[in-house]
């Protein structure tokens, strides 16, 4: 018989007598039904068994032959999923049908420790770490000011070279759109005033920033005597039927990529926001909350498109430092 | 031989003096305890389909002309990640099963963590002295959505760098630190190349670590707790009632981790997941229709999608859209779990050790609660799929849209009355969830008509046994007598339960 292992406190402050119970029937038939396999035909289950096992080197012995001839992946996949499987359901089987399943019983202590085990324990952690402190209280101290050294070194120079501040690399409040920029594809052609048919649609950068994330600009041409509504101020930002606006969603930043010709509205297809471009891209329909920033256009004398501007907000979605009149944009 | 190695090293870690009392470790028998297990499992599957990738990927947004088998991709610039993926997808053998597999094996790890978690909750699996613990799988839940995202992040592909984008806006979102928090895990803006680099060696060390560390945690706890069980059989708050550690348990537990891992290898076999080639490599400037993240991102996802378009302008800053849905709401919805135990002992006062579980309808307003909320989440996780929703019944975006922000306030408070009603009723009906008898009509001498039931069906109702205290006995004893079946090729003693 394995000891077993005390409960301290077992038969103090719990109630419900915790512990070990001594089993009523201490000698237990090696016949009691606790004892015996779950099958009723136990040769029949040694037989499923076996043939599972059976099954499993098979495919397994498949699987390394597979491999060897660099079969496919659907094979390699079906091969090791049925030698594993097969060997699987052979255990599961074998535990289940072929091995004692009781009930049997073991006993299970309380957590809760009694007040004296408590204040031993607390009394000792307090009256060993008092001397051992108050003993060498200096050492104390200076250990303390290792550890603040430690947080301030880790907190700053560490953590602090993961990155840049934030507009030290990329500004948040500005993109690489200057004055005079050229609206170029993302193969580096300049667009001039007659590539693009009324309804048509291209992504357009700054000549010095291809694909830029935060530059990304989507340029169409609408009918200039359609139903434009043109956002005060904004009169001579759309040369030609030309509009520009950030292709940042003000959601959450991904490309507002979908663009349906007959209503002029641009779809996010992450979480469809909808923005009318016939309207300064004011959001109408989906979470965005505000509109798409606009680029302020010109053509120059040689009919390419050019901007007249940076974007006279942040574009894309919003962040704290955002808004107001103390961000770095406004001053 | 193996007896000498045996002494040899038992002599240096004395296994037999701690380890015999392992092996009689009792293990409660209900089908609901495995889900946790699946979990476990699926997260080795994990690691060792994730060794075999790291064997192959190249955590860098170098671009390169891509040169390899796949056809439709060859000459087009992409990054050193997509390419290693496509590679180790089509080039690598057995690397697209490994990469299936491991895919599939996170979506059912974080499955199994989720259904696991609500049998506990369900259950009261949660009480005193498994707050800690409940705290814990908490923790190794939200890691392993982290993971999850990390992981299908690392292909650089459209699908998943839009994800990046949207993960960059959600820091960004943060008040005070939040273009910080973005910054300093970017190096800087969005893409930038530091973040494949990073998210893999989060993805490969840091975030496995964290896990298998919280995961001996929670696995010591449950040790030290010994199991929760159902009550019957003889079980109580004061012993654990089920089958031995060694051998029955470890047999049906090991080949549970077999069944598992197989079925898992089936699934990477048969079922395409991530086909990151037809979506091809990422642009910040490109983006896809139906752009869908992993399953058990969706509720945020959702989140995203029905949150009205407001703002919070301040004087000089701003709390953009995305912080309510993608920040404050995992946000409350984390720390809620993280106290529902606190919360529960408060309400009901109830501050005793708890080590049988509860069955559900027993606890009504507990399970209509759990119900209600778990279908808030539900009808996020649906919201996720609005487009494609909107496609599929050939209705406008906006009824969708309309319909879940609809939906998600009326469904939960649809789901309580009427899950608690059905706990109540339940509860009072006897014989509920057990097989019913046929009623026999029986007519008396005078004709009159009357039912009775009829006998239980035999074997159907099991006589219960009284658990053996397994201290108390000679397990190898009576496995040898049981071990010799009679000339029949049955076992002498036949297990009859009447």
């Amino acid at each position: 018989m394995p000891e077993v292992p005390e409960t301290p406190g077992a038969d103090g402050a719990v109630g419900n007598g915790a512990g070990h119970h001594p089993h009523p029937g201490a000698a237990v038939p090696l016949d009691a039904p606790q004892f015996q396999v779950a099958a009723k035909n136990p040769r029949r289950v040694e037989g499923v068994v076996a043939v599972a096992f059976v099954a499993s080197f098979l495919a397994l012995a498949a699987f390394g032959a597979a491999y060897w001839q660099a079969a496919s992946s659907w094979v390699l996949g079906v091969t090791l999923g049925i030698a594993l499987g097969a060997f699987g359901f052979a255990l599961v089987a074998w535990g289940k049908y072929l091995m004692p399943q009781g009930p049997f019983e073991e006993p299970r202590p309380q957590m809760a420790t009694t007040q004296a085990e408590k204040d031993e324990f607390v009394a000792d952690f307090a009256t060993r770490g008092k001397i051992a402190i108050e003993r060498r209280g200096f050492l104390v101290k200076l250990m303390g000011a290792a550890g603040a050294v430690l947080g301030v070194v880790v907190a700053f120079p560490l953590i602090r070279s993961l990155g840049p501040r934030p507009n030290q690399v990329q500004s948040l409040y500005h993109t690489k759109w200057r004055k005079g920029a050229k609206l170029t594809s993302i193969e580096g052609r300049a667009v001039k005033v007659d590539d693009i048919e009324v309804g048509g649609i291209i992504t357009v950068f700054p000549p010095d920033d291809l694909g830029g994330a935060f530059s990304q600009t989507v340029l169409i041409r609408v009918q200039q005597t359609g139903n434009i509504v043109t956002q005060p101020g904004r009169e001579t930002w759309g040369p030609n039927g030309y509009l520009a606006f950030s292709k940042v969603c003000t959601h959450a930043g991904c490309p507002v990529g979908l663009y349906e010709e007959l209503t002029e509205q641009l779809l996010c297809p992450c979480h469809q926001s909808l923005f009318q471009l016939s309207d300064g891209a004011m959001p109408v329909f989906g979470p965005a909350p505000r509109p798409l920033p606009q680029l302020p256009l010109y053509v120059d004398s040689k009919g390419y498109l050019r901007a007249q501007a940076d974007y006279d907000e942040p574009i894309g979605p919003g962040f704290w430092y955002r808004g107001g009149a103390n961000n770095e944009y406004a001053q | 031989m193996i007896d000498s190695l045996y002494s040899w090293i038992d002599d240096r870690v004395a296994l037999s003096r701690s380890g015999r009392h392992l092996l009689d470790k009792i293990f409660p028998d209900h089908w609901s305890f495995m889900i946790g297990e699946i979990a476990l499992y699926s997260f080795i599957v994990l690691l060792l389909t994730g060794v075999f990738l790291t064997l192959y990927f190249v955590p860098s947004s170098t671009p390169v002309v891509y040169h390899g088998i796949y056809a439709p991709l060859r000459g087009q610039t992409v990054s050193e990640a997509y390419d290693s993926t496509i590679n180790l997808s089509f080039s690598v053998r057995g690397g697209l099963l490994m990469r299936q597999m491991h895919h599939w094996a996170a979506n059912i790890f974080v499955g199994a963590i989720v259904v696991h978690m609500l049998r506990v909750f369900f259950t009261g699996g949660f009480r005193r002295p498994r707050e800690a613990n409940w705290m814990l799988g908490t923790t190794l839940l939200i890691l392993a959505i982290f993971n999850g995202f990390l992981g299908y992040s690392l292909p650089d592909d459209l699908i998943s760098g839009t994800g990046i984008r949207i993960a960059f806006s959600i820091m960004e979102s943060v008040p005070f630190v939040g273009t910080y928090l973005a910054y300093f895990l970017f190096g800087g803006s969005f893409p930038g190349t530091a973040i494949i680099p990073r998210f893999f060696i989060l993805h490969v060390l840091i975030l496995p670590l964290l896990i298998i560390g919280l995961l001996a945690g929670h696995l010591g706890m449950l040790v030290k707790h010994k199991h929760a069980q159902f009550p019957g059989k003889g079980a109580r708050d004061d012993n654990v009632v089920g089958s031995p550690l060694w051998p029955t348990y470890a047999a049906k537990a090991g080949g549970f981790f077999f069944l598992t891992t197989g079925v898992t290898a089936l699934l990477g076999a048969l079922v395409q997941i991530n086909p990151i080639w037809q979506y091809g490599q990422y642009y910040a400037y490109k983006v896809s229709y139906a752009v869908q993240p992993d399953w058990y991102m969706g509720w945020l996802d959702g989140a995203l999608r029905v949150m009205p378009a407001w703002e919070i302008n301040l004087p000089g800053h701003m709390i953009p859209n995305v912080f309510f849905p993608a920040v404050l709401l995992p946000g409350l919805t984390f720390n809620l779990i993280y106290a529902w135990p606190f919360i529960e002992a408060k309400l009901s006062g109830d501050t005793a050790e708890h080590h049988l579980l509860d069955r559900p309808r027993d606890k009504p307003v507990r399970t209509a609660l759990g119900a209600a909320v778990f279908a808030f989440y539900f009808v996020l996780f649906g919201a996720s799929a609005t487009d494609v929703l909107a496609n599929y019944l050939s209705v406008t975006l906006n009824v969708v849209l309309w319909s879940f922000r609809i939906l998600c306030i009326v469904v939960p408070i649809v789901v309580f009355p009427v899950a608690y009603k059905i706990c109540v009723e339940l509860r009072e009906t006897p014989g509920a969830g057990q097989r019913k008898r046929h009623n026999i009509i029986v007519r008396s001498a005078d004709g009159g008509y009357s039912t009775i039931a009829a006998d239980e069906y035999p074997g159907y109702v099991k006589a219960e046994l009284e658990p053996v205290a397994l201290e108390e006995v000679d397990l190898v004893s009576a496995m040898s007598a049981d071990a010799d079946p009679g000339p029949e090729g049955v076992y002498r003693i036949p297990r009859d339960y009447s």
